[in-house]
């Protein structure tokens, strides 16, 4: 077969839900084509498949940093970035040349080797992470069977990244920042694995591609009681773990000017925003496969549509749920965070455990309804309630002032 | 509405109007102002687009906001017609030198070969890089000469010679004085007309007052021709 038949060879070559996985066929086939061996053709298909993940979302966190500038702009009556380029199309690259050139510094006090380091440490993770959700039906770069487990093994790295850079920058607004961050990050990843396990024991499977499978059809999770409060707080925790605005204490630019970031400049520093956003696609994106069904149409006859794109659709909105809340509610103080994760999120994350494990058990319909929504519904109004009493200001009273 | 017993002196009444306070004493479900707050978010962001009195950025190299009237900074001096060295109000009197204080002004009044004062400076500098801009120069000026400009981009690439300003670049013409500032400028403007009408009627009067002193030595001398022989014409 010449490459010529065999780049006209299947249709399913050029199909539009193939598209996405069309760089590894071509290397696979070229590689075969030359009698290169077995695993060698694998190892290669794999890369390719990393690198095409690798490319997308680095020109997607590229285009985000400036979408969320213009939208953060346009929330605040403002224009944005509009010099660079049509629209300012162009300003990530002038950000990305000018943190390029700037000058690498490496404090004196600091731990040289794992300054320099941990912002690598801090991509890798979410990269890692990015390799095993299913992007489309085709389009799955590593098929793992414990994909779920290996997704959160993989994003509690991000913490050591984070609490290695506090360390080593040698200086005290970082390490303040790390401590924050890792008490931050240990309290919000309690609820968010505890949520994701309903969703486990529904499907009965930590394979990520079989999640996806089994919400076919709309029968989506967060279309359920226990979904519904399981994806809240999954949604709150993976703000909180992507350290973003009003949970983004770990940077406090107004309190510790940069946190665990202080010490860095240049490159090093854009890493650690990119580690950021790639960390911020990656959860979105468990949290489309968990609970928004994945790459699933919403409705049979919108099939016609390649499934990836319905995946970036989706996170298309979820993203901008993160934009849309980072414009508009301030940071909260350490105290309410840690009291809102353990008081709030971990007891409804529990809860949503044998509501799952009810549903299941009933078989869903208007009896599930019925027996669930109150179990969850009762516990989240009172929860957020004394939640809300608790935090109310006290009245003061001045010795001197008045 | 009244406020139950506990809530009242509570900092949230106080902060709002009464109606907040109100949603504050009652329950309401918990969330919800985190919704309210999205749709304030929601609205800005959408009417961004079409409604223009919300979009207030002015985009500063291609448009300018125009500057108030009272915007002062750098001093310039002012001259009246066209040409920046005979129109210049400057007497070089040295007042603003004297009171400025930074002492940023260096005057040298200008002479004739006789050593004689020609009423105008041979140099005027000022250094902005000094400058304060208090204005202290403007007030004390006596002859009208010298004003605070709304000149702002005045930034340079050479910080010493960029930043002293001669009177190449301070004179600027009553009509830029004008233009910047129409109501200090027009009674300024006023004022000097009425100076200068009053000082040309005063020496219209003095010239009619010879005038007619003259014809009437001249008349009288021709009336009595005897009497005036041997006298001097007068002057």
């Amino acid at each position: 077969m010449s490459l010529l038949d065999m780049a006209y060879g299947g249709p399913s070559l050029w199909a539009p839900e193939w598209l996405p996985r069309l760089p590894q066929r071509v290397v696979e086939m070229l590689l075969q084509h030359y009698d290169t061996p077995e695993w060698l053709v694998s190892l290669a298909g794999f890369a390719v498949a990393a690198a095409t993940v690798v490319a997308v979302f680095l020109s997607a966190f590229a285009l985000l940093s400036l979408i969320e500038r213009k939208t953060l702009a346009r929330i605040q009556n403002r224009l944005g970035p509009n010099r660079a380029g049509w629209f300012g199309i162009l300003q990530p690259v002038a950000d990305g040349i000018k943190m390029l050139t700037k000058e690498d510094i490496v404090p004196a006090k600091a731990e040289w080797f794992l300054h320099l380091a941990a912002p690598v440490l801090i991509v890798v993770p979410a990269m890692l992470a990015l390799g095993v959700i299913p992007y489309g039906r085709e389009w799955v770069p590593v098929r793992l069977e414990l994909g779920l487990l290996f997704f959160f093994a993989v994003g509690t790295l991000t913490e050591m990244a984070v609490f290695m850079a506090g360390w080593a920058s040698g200086s005290k607004f970082p390490m303040l920042g790390a401590m924050r961050a890792i008490s931050q990050m240990v309290s919000y990843e309690l609820p968010l694995i505890l949520s994701a396990l309903g969703v486990i024991m529904v499907t009965g499977s930590l394979s990520l591609p079989d999640i996806v499978a089994k919400q076919e059809g709309l029968h989506w999770n967060v279309l359920t009681p226990w979904g519904l409060s399981a994806a809240l707080v999954f949604f709150i925790a993976s703000i909180a773990e992507a350290n973003r605005c009003p949970f983004d204490l770990p940077e406090g630019e107004s309190e510790i000017v940069a946190g665990h970031m202080t010490e860095y400049s240049g490159f090093k520093y854009a890493l650690f925003f990119m580690g950021e956003y790639l960390g911020l696609f990656a959860i979105s994106g468990l949290f489309i496969t968990l609970f928004l069904g994945g790459w699933q149409a919403p409705l049979p006859g919108l099939t016609v549509i390649p499934t990836w794109l319905w995946f970036f659709a989706k996170l298309v909105v979820v993203i901008f749920s993160h934009l849309w809340i980072r414009g508009t509610f301030p940071r909260v103080r350490i105290d309410q965070l840690m009291r809102f994760a353990w008081l709030c999120l971990i007891p409804m994350a529990l809860l949503t455990i044998p509501a799952a494990g009810i549903w299941v058990l009933i078989g869903g319909g208007l009896l599930g309804w019925l027996v669930t929504v109150p179990l969850l519904l009762i516990p989240w109004v009172v929860l957020t309630t004394i939640h809300n009493r608790r935090l109310a200001p006290q009245t003061r009273t001045y010795t001197f002032a008045d | 509405m009244r406020i139950s017993g506990k809530w009242r002196g509570h900092p949230a009444r106080r902060l709002g109007s009464g109606q907040d306070a109100r949603a504050t004493a009652r329950w309401s479900m918990p969330g919800l102002g985190l919704f309210k707050g999205l749709a304030v978010t929601a609205r800005n962001m959408i009417q961004s687009y079409y409604r223009k009195d919300r979009m207030t950025t002015v985009q500063y190299p291609e448009e300018r906001a125009p500057i108030s009237p009272n915007f002062r900074n750098f001093p310039f001096l002012c001259y009246d017609g066209d040409d920046p060295v005979a129109g210049l109000r400057c007497t070089a009197c040295s007042i603003c030198e004297k009171e400025c204080p930074p002492q940023c002004i260096y005057i040298v009044l200008d002479r004739d070969e006789n050593g004689k004062s020609l009423k105008r400076p041979k140099v005027f500098d000022i250094d902005i890089s000094v400058c304060m801009n208090c204005g202290i120069c403007a007030e004390v000026c006596p002859f009208d000469s010298i004003y605070m400009d709304g000149q702002y981009e005045m930034s340079t690439t050479d910080r010493f010679g960029g930043l002293l300003l001669g009177l190449d670049r301070l004179a600027k013409s009553a009509d830029y004085h004008m233009q910047l500032r129409p109501l200090e400028a027009s009674e300024v403007a006023a004022r000097r007309k009425a100076e200068e009408d009053k000082k040309r009627a005063a020496q219209a009067a003095k010239e009619a007052k010879a005038k007619a002193d003259k014809q009437a030595k001249e008349k009288a001398a021709a009336e009595a021709p005897a009497a005036t022989i041997g006298k001097g014409e007068p002057a």
